[in-house]
C-alpha cells in the first residue's frame, strides 16, 4: 500500500512538472487572447475534478446504502471535501480570468452559476456530516444527500449546452476548438490533475482511517 | 499578464497549503495512534 502511494505521487510529481512544460512552453500563445489564455489549461483541468469527485461520492454513496460498508461513506467524505477545495479554486481561477475576458469578475450567467450552485451543496454536504454525532445514522444522510447532489453536476456541465452563455464551449460533438498542441497540452493537464486527484483521495483516505482508529481506542480505553 | 500570475499562484497556494495540511495532520496522528496502540498493549499486558 505505502509503495503503491509512493509511485502514485511520484508519477502525479513527473505529470505535473510535464504539464507546466506543455503550458507554458510546448503550447502556443493564443492569436486573441495572448500569454492570458494559458489561464485555460490548468482552469479546465481543475474543473473537471469536482465532476469527477463528486461521481465518486455519488457513486460510493449507492454502495454504502447497498453494502452499509462504512469504507465507502469514507471514501464519500474524502472525494467530496477534494472536490469542494478544488471547486474552489475552479471558481477562483474562473473570476480571474473573467475580469480580463469579460470586463467582470463576476456574471450571473448559467456556468458560473450552476458552479456555485454545486458549490454551496457540497458545502452543505460536509456541513450535514458534522451536524449528525452517530456514526451509521450519519453516513446513512450523507449518502442519502450525496446522491440527490449529484444531480447539480450534469446541469453545471451541461449548462453552457442547453442555455445561452457568453462562457466559451471547447468541446463540441464535432471536435475540439483548438489547435493540436494545444488539445495536446489540455490532455496532459487533464491527466496530470486526475491522477492529483487520485494521490489526494488516497492521502486523505489515510488520514481518515487513522482518525477512526484513534477514535475507536479513546472511547475503548474510556468505556 | 498579472492575472495569469495571479490565477496560477491562486491555484499553486491553496494545492500546497490544502497538501501541507493533510500531510501535518496525518504525521501528527500517527504518532498519536502509534502512543495509543502502546497504551492499549500496556494496558492489556497488567489486566489478568
Amino acid at each position: 500500500m505505502e509503495r503503491k502511494a509512493q509511485i502514485l505521487s511520484g508519477v502525479t510529481f513527473i505529470a505535473m512538472l510535464l504539464a507546466i512544460y506543455m503550458v507554458f512552453i510546448y503550447a502556443p500563445i493564443e492569436r486573441k487572447m495572448g500569454i492570458l489564455q494559458k489561464i485555460f489549461y490548468f482552469h479546465v483541468s481543475t474543473a473537471w475534478i469536482p465532476y469527477l469527485a463528486f461521481l465518486v461520492v455519488f457513486l460510493c454513496s449507492i454502495v454504502f446504502l447497498w453494502r452499509r460498508d462504512k469504507r465507502w461513506d469514507t471514501i464519500a467524505f474524502c472525494s467530496a471535501e477534494i472536490g469542494l477545495v478544488i471547486d474552489t479554486l475552479v471558481l477562483i481561477t474562473g473570476s480571474i480570468w473573467a475580469k480580463p475576458a469579460w470586463g467582470v469578475w463576476w456574471t450571473w450567467e448559467p456556468r458560473l452559476t450552476t458552479s456555485l450552485i454545486m458549490w454551496l451543496l457540497y458545502a452543505g454536504y460536509l456541513l450535514l456530516r458534522r451536524s449528525v454525532e452517530e456514526a451509521m445514522r450519519r453516513a446513512r444522510f450523507a449518502a442519502v444527500y450525496g446522491i440527490a447532489a449529484f444531480i447539480s453536476v450534469p446541469i453545471s456541465f451541461m449548462s453552457i449546452r442547453w442555455w445561452r452563455t457568453i462562457h466559451p464551449v471547447v468541446i463540441k460533438p464535432t471536435g475540439i476548438e483548438l489547435e493540436p498542441p494545444m488539445i495536446t497540452a489540455l490532455i496532459v493537464c487533464l491527466v496530470a490533475f486526475t491522477l492529483f486527484y487520485f494521490c489526494l483521495l488516497q492521502q486523505r483516505y489515510r488520514l481518515k482511517k487513522i482518525k477512526d482508529e484513534i477514535e475507536d481506542i479513546k472511547s475503548e480505553l474510556g468505556g | 499578464m498579472r492575472y495569469l500570475i495571479a490565477a496560477y499562484f491562486a491555484v499553486w497556494i491553496v494545492l500546497f497549503l490544502y497538501v501541507l495540511t493533510i500531510e501535518r495532520r496525518l504525521a501528527h496522528l500517527s504518532r498519536e495512534l502509534k502512543l495509543l496502540r502502546e497504551v492499549v498493549k500496556k494496558s492489556k499486558g497488567l489486566s489478568p
